[in-house]
């Protein structure tokens, strides 16, 4: 890759914003669809933990971290499927080639869909965060640095899922395209969301402390049960996102790459 | 003091604005261009003709840096397109009508992001400019999902002219077009390439198009190019009175082209 393959434009990055926030003004069932699932999930557990409520002991707080925990994983699921949808965007539009005959670079292109990523997550989850608060007294935001902890890790993970997902789609067609939904799931058991790694056998809780979300988990888990915040674990995290987000970008160039010898940016479609 | 900088700038302005040096695609098993080495000048318009299959897309492709070319290179005013394609993409821009532009957007509103993408000064005026030319302005605010088959066309053409490329790629600009509206946007690119003296590659199936646009025909055949020269050459080589008859004696492999001295006569 040579210097005018790196030179980097906020003109360029600010465009593909541009082109994603006339998308989303224009279509409200694009912008009611980013609120009802969370906001579906969310009433779900929330009446879950009312109705546990009644019951003494450990099992309604047990409940209430439930809630957390969906909170923080609607997060890491949203913020992948952010970042894949307005990925897909283009190439349901037909768009691409177009896009990748500018001037627009690999990073720019990146860097647009992350931020487009958190722009739909805000759209999505800070509505359902104060539902949660008005409902249910349960304040997310409560969690205070340690909820941004957990919301940076979590973001970081989702983009370079993200990234890898759009690198298929780029390389293999819209017939890749169910793994940008789907891929995600597959972290579901074994990042621990609701229950602690211990609960896993293991031979495999290495594998769960090689992903960052676990983590996360712990560390919520952590500071809801324990009232502790563990830095270390967000460290821990923080370090492993690094990786995460280096083979994800790598990925992406890779697939972007594959894609371009297999001749399938000519070949827009399944 | 000469800095790299300037260096690269000459070369990009000296070079021909397409060279492609025994450029190869090869997908798996099947070759889809064989090797072709070709050169366009500044300020040309050349047909690239062939039937289905022929290797034109997968050219342009690689011409654009779209796909990696197996061996060989495709130069765009000097730049290697598979190693250096960002030193010359802000010159160049296509249209095909298999490539589509977001639905939702307005018209304006595509304009005006691919403006900003190619770092066009004064965004405004050029799109106001656009819409004049190519006559947008009935339904520039409209949806361009929206549109008819000829003003998505005018809307597609628009959007690869906003940056004021120096080589415009066109793959089939008029497929699917009435024959008014292809006619008048045939006029549009003839006065673009006077007004812009800017290259123009054209990638068609309609004859009369490109006996009237272009200057040079490149005529591909199984990832080959088998014969290239003007309209008129290629009428007086085959014999024949248009380019549809010439396309069919290669594509069916029907005549070989005359000898040069008995064409010559």
């Amino acid at each position: 890759m040579n210097a005018s393959a790196l030179a980097f434009s906020p003109r360029r990055v600010g465009a593909m914003m541009l082109r994603h926030w006339y998308l989303l003004r224009s279509s409200w069932p694009r912008l009611f669809e980013l609120i009802y699932w969370p906001a579906v999930q969310m009433f779900m557990w929330g009446f879950l933990q009312l109705g546990v409520a009644r019951y003494p002991g450990a099992l309604a707080a047990t409940v209430s971290t439930f809630l957390a925990a969906f909170l923080l994983w609607d997060i890491l699921f949203r913020g992948q499927i952010g970042y894949s949808m307005s990925f897909l965007e283009e190439m349901w539009s037909r768009n691409m080639p177009n896009l990748m005959i500018s001037p627009l670079r690999a990073t720019e292109f990146v860097l647009a869909l992350v931020i487009m990523s958190m722009v739909r997550l805000s759209i999505g989850l800070v509505p359902v965060t104060m539902l949660a608060i008005v409902f249910f007294g349960f304040n997310l935001w409560a969690l205070g640095i340690a909820l941004a902890a957990f919301f940076a890790n979590l973001l970081f993970t989702s983009w370079s899922v993200g990234m890898f997902c759009s690198g298929l789609v780029l390389r293999h067609g819209l017939g890749a395209e169910s793994l940008a939904w789907s891929l995600m799931f597959f972290f579901l058991p074994l990042t621990c969301v609701y229950y602690p790694v211990s609960t896993l056998p293991e031979w495999i809780q290495p594998l769960a402390w090689a992903l960052p979300p676990t983590a996360v988990f712990e560390g919520m888990r952590a500071l809801l049960i324990e009232h502790v915040f563990r830095a270390d674990l967000m460290l821990w995290a923080l370090a492993l996102n690094l990786v995460w987000l280096a083979a994800g970008a790598t990925s992406f160039l890779w697939l972007l790459g594959a894609a371009k010898r297999s001749g399938s940016l000519l070949q827009i479609g399944e | 003091m000469r800095t790299p900088g300037r260096k690269v700038r000459c070369r990009t302005m000296h070079a021909p604005a397409i060279e492609a040096k025994n450029l190869t695609k090869q997908y798996g098993e099947s070759l889809a261009v064989n090797g072709i080495s070709f050169v366009i000048e500044t300020g040309s318009i050349t047909g690239l003709l062939g039937g289905n299959g022929a290797g034109k897309t997968t050219t342009i492709g690689m011409i654009m840096g779209l796909v990696s070319p197996t061996a060989g290179r495709a130069l765009v005013f000097g730049a290697d397109m598979a190693r250096e394609p960002y030193r010359v993409l802000h010159r160049i821009n296509f249209e095909s009508p298999y490539v589509d532009l977001p639905h939702r957007l307005t018209v304006r509103q595509n304009l005006n992001v691919f403006a900003l993408l190619y770092g066009v000064a004064d965004r405004r005026d050029r799109i106001e400019r656009l819409a004049r030319e190519l006559e947008l302005r009935e339904f520039i605010d409209r949806p361009a999902g929206k549109l008819s088959a000829g003003q998505k066309t005018r809307v597609a053409l628009a959007k690869a002219l906003v940056n004021d490329p120096d080589l415009l790629v066109l793959d089939e600009p008029t497929a699917s077009l009435d024959p008014d509206t292809a006619d008048w946007i045939r006029g549009h690119l003839e006065r673009y390439r006077e007004r812009k003296n800017a290259t123009i590659l054209l990638a068609s199936h309609n004859m009369g198009e490109v006996e009237r646009l272009c200057d040079r025909v490149l005529m591909m055949k199984r990832g080959s190019i088998v014969d290239d020269g003007s309209p008129q050459q290629l009428l007086t080589r085959y014999g024949r009175q248009n380019l549809e008859e010439v396309f069919l004696d290669v594509a069916r492999d029907r005549r070989e082209p005359m000898p040069a001295k008995e064409a010559a006569k």
